[in-house]
């Protein structure tokens, strides 16, 4: 851990002076909530927030972005081209971003997404606006709120997915250098100094205080949600959860881990050029799962809950070797029908 | 986001590379076949069983499995496509001469090298038929090393059985045993008629060295399952091709998921063994 510490007089400087080079996403009051949204004034960041409606995938994988431009020839569908070939450019974009204030359960979230996006196949359109991107990390010392479970899901602190890591010391903040560019940020734009034996002490005094502050959720090791849901598919809580979802999709919005999207074209009125467009989707949906033919391998909105929890207590580990929730609890705060899902993974442990 | 700047990218495995519709043929009411060459005449690479993803731009992309063998390529590969939704009903007003984008080929295929000296029992219904044919033919085009070939093809009616002339060519075969049925027939037909099942009784297989291959409908899945564990042939050695929604075909837009299953990477060639315990597969 290469420790700096930087007094909070000096934050609102290190961000104006960002500001000149690269878009400063961070943490914004937005009516009675919070959001991540660009700074366009230091004084509009908010690090005291406690969450965020969505997380920030949503720089990080909007929920709209072009994939490619197409133009078309005069006429594509049926009859002669009249020379002109339709032609497809890949789009991506991305800027330089500086993204601060992401809480440790965010930093768990992406990790995984830059774990999934970058196997096999790597999506360059992410993992180029993800190169992009500095992150600057902040510690959570209190709960968000009675939601979130975090100490459960082992997200409580990180020790990896940031380059720079806040931790609010009162007057100043310590600031944990992990990787070059951090190093490289703080050197160009920061005004931060080594710190001392007494910053170092009050550092462990402020992370040792927080723990108690947070309680465990889940009513059992989170390691054991493999065993527990590869044993659970035939659960009757599936059919509970799909008698109240309304299927509308906002948990999967919410969620840090979900990626999942559709693509679509769309083509402007003269019908000579378009965009592939790609937005987020949502296993919550009915037409997720369903063929052209007609034929939905997920019509019952209990299967499509049961898929979601499955996913992220199980499928997600099993394929990428982490769990596919970082317990957040966007999902339970959004869910207009009260579905949580640790209640659920509780529910299923206590019937187990 | 309204500020964010644009830069070019060389390459994205999202960007569909545009290739020439060389042929198309109207083969049923519903159903075209279209020959489709790279622009640089550089063959598709495909094992049989793999599909692409294809694009008519400013419609959208669906995956298609392709239905010409690799051992007959030549510089373009075949398409088989029904008209069913936004993608194939544009794919179906498109003439030779025009352009659609292509990915891939995706996905696993059928593993010929694991049934070279067996018997290969084929059993598509339907559109089924199309996946198939390419590792058909392939078998065919290298008879030798394999024992018996059986096909046993099924169709709604006579005006939906596909590729009429190969069909042909195999009940003449003396080195193919292919036995086709329609659930109903009409004055033109004068073969066999009964669902895809009754076809069964028809052939004795030897179980122990014997490898299915179907793909058709869902429902169809589940009798011809039932007739060939019947027959006593190994769950591992039946495979079939499995049909998902799918939107990148590269494992990462979610849609073709079977529980913890991508059908567009682990398939969407599975055997029985493999999604026999999997609840949605089927």
């Amino acid at each position: 851990m290469n420790l700096k510490i930087l007094d909070k007089g000096a934050l609102a400087p290190l961000v104006n002076a960002l500001m000149a080079d690269y878009q400063v996403v961070g943490p914004q009051a937005k009516g009675p909530t919070f959001a991540f949204e660009p700074i366009a004034d230091p004084a509009q960041l908010r690090l005291d927030y406690n969450t965020t409606i969505l997380p920030p995938k949503k720089v990080l994988q909007p929920p709209q972005e072009r994939l490619a431009t197409f133009t078309l020839p005069p006429r594509n569908r049926g009859g002669p081209e009249g020379g002109r070939e339709p032609h497809v450019e890949p789009v991506i974009e991305a800027r330089p971003m500086v993204l601060l204030g992401v809480h440790t359960c965010d930093l768990h979230a992406i990790r995984l997404l830059d774990n999934v996006l970058s196997r096999d196949y790597s999506d360059a359109h992410y993992l180029e606006r993800r190169q992009q991107t500095v992150i600057v990390g902040l510690e959570c010392l209190e709960p968000c709120d009675e939601h979130s479970f975090c100490k459960s899901m082992g997200t409580l602190t990180a020790h990896e997915g940031y380059d720079l890591h806040l931790t609010d010391l009162g007057p100043a903040y310590a600031m944990d250098v992990a990787t070059e560019a951090g190093e490289e940020l703080l050197s160009c734009y920061g005004d931060t100094r080594e710190a001392t034996d007494a910053d170092i002490r009050c550092l462990n005094e402020v992370l040792s205080a927080k723990w108690p502050r947070f309680t465990y959720r889940l009513n059992f090791d989170a390691a054991e949600l493999l065993a527990l849901l590869s044993t659970a598919y035939d659960h009757p809580l599936w059919d509970e959860l799909g008698e109240r979802c309304l299927s509308c999709g906002s948990c999967t919005n919410v969620c840090p881990t979900c990626y999942c999207f559709d693509v679509l074209d769309e083509v402007n009125m003269a019908l000579t050029e378009g965009e592939r467009l790609r937005r987020w989707d949502s296993c919550q949906l009915d037409e997720f799962a369903r063929v052209a033919g007609g034929e939905n391998f997920r019509e019952a909105r209990s299967a499509r809950q049961r898929h979601r929890f499955m996913r992220k207590g199980r499928y997600i580990y099993e394929k990428f070797g982490e769990l596919g929730c970082v317990g957040c609890g966007r999902c339970i705060r959004t869910c207009v029908a009260n579905i949580s899902i640790v209640d659920g993974f509780n529910a299923i442990h206590g019937s187990a | 986001m309204a500020t964010s700047t644009s830069a070019r990218l060389s390459t994205s495995i999202y960007t569909p590379e545009m290739a020439r519709l060389a042929n198309v043929e109207q083969m049923t009411e519903l159903e075209k076949l279209f020959t489709i060459g790279l622009t640089d005449g550089r063959n598709l690479g495909h094992a049989p069983g793999q599909f692409v993803m294809v694009s008519v731009l400013g419609v959208g992309e669906a995956p298609i499995s392709v239905t010409s063998s690799p051992s007959r390529s030549n510089g373009a590969f075949e398409l088989c496509v029904r008209r069913v939704g936004d993608v194939t009903n544009a794919l179906h007003g498109m003439q030779p001469g025009n352009m659609v984008g292509i990915r891939g080929p995706f996905g696993h295929g059928f593993p010929i090298e694991k049934m070279r000296g067996k018997d290969v029992l084929f059993a598509p219904g339907g559109l089924g038929l199309a996946p198939l044919r390419s590792l058909i033919n392939q078998v065919l085009d290298e008879r030798g090393s394999f024992r018996r070939v059986i096909i046993l093809y099924g169709a709604k009616r006579p005006a939906e059985l596909l590729f009429r002339d190969e069909l042909d060519e195999w009940v003449a075969r003396d080195d193919v045993e292919c036995h086709i049925t329609v659930d109903r027939g009409d004055e033109t037909w004068a073969g066999h008629v009964g669902v895809i099942t009754t076809l069964f009784p028809l052939i004795n297989v030897n179980p122990r060295n014997t490898v299915a291959v179907t793909c058709g409908p869902p429902i169809m899945y589940r009798f011809v399952l039932i007739e060939l564990l019947g027959k006593g042939i190994l769950e591992t050695q039946i495979y079939l091709s499995l049909e998902r929604r799918m939107k990148c075909g590269v494992g990462k837009c979610g849609h073709c998921q079977i529980n913890n299953l991508y059908c567009c990477q682990e398939g969407p060639v599975f055997t029985y063994a493999q999604i026999k315990g999997v609840q949605e597969a089927l």
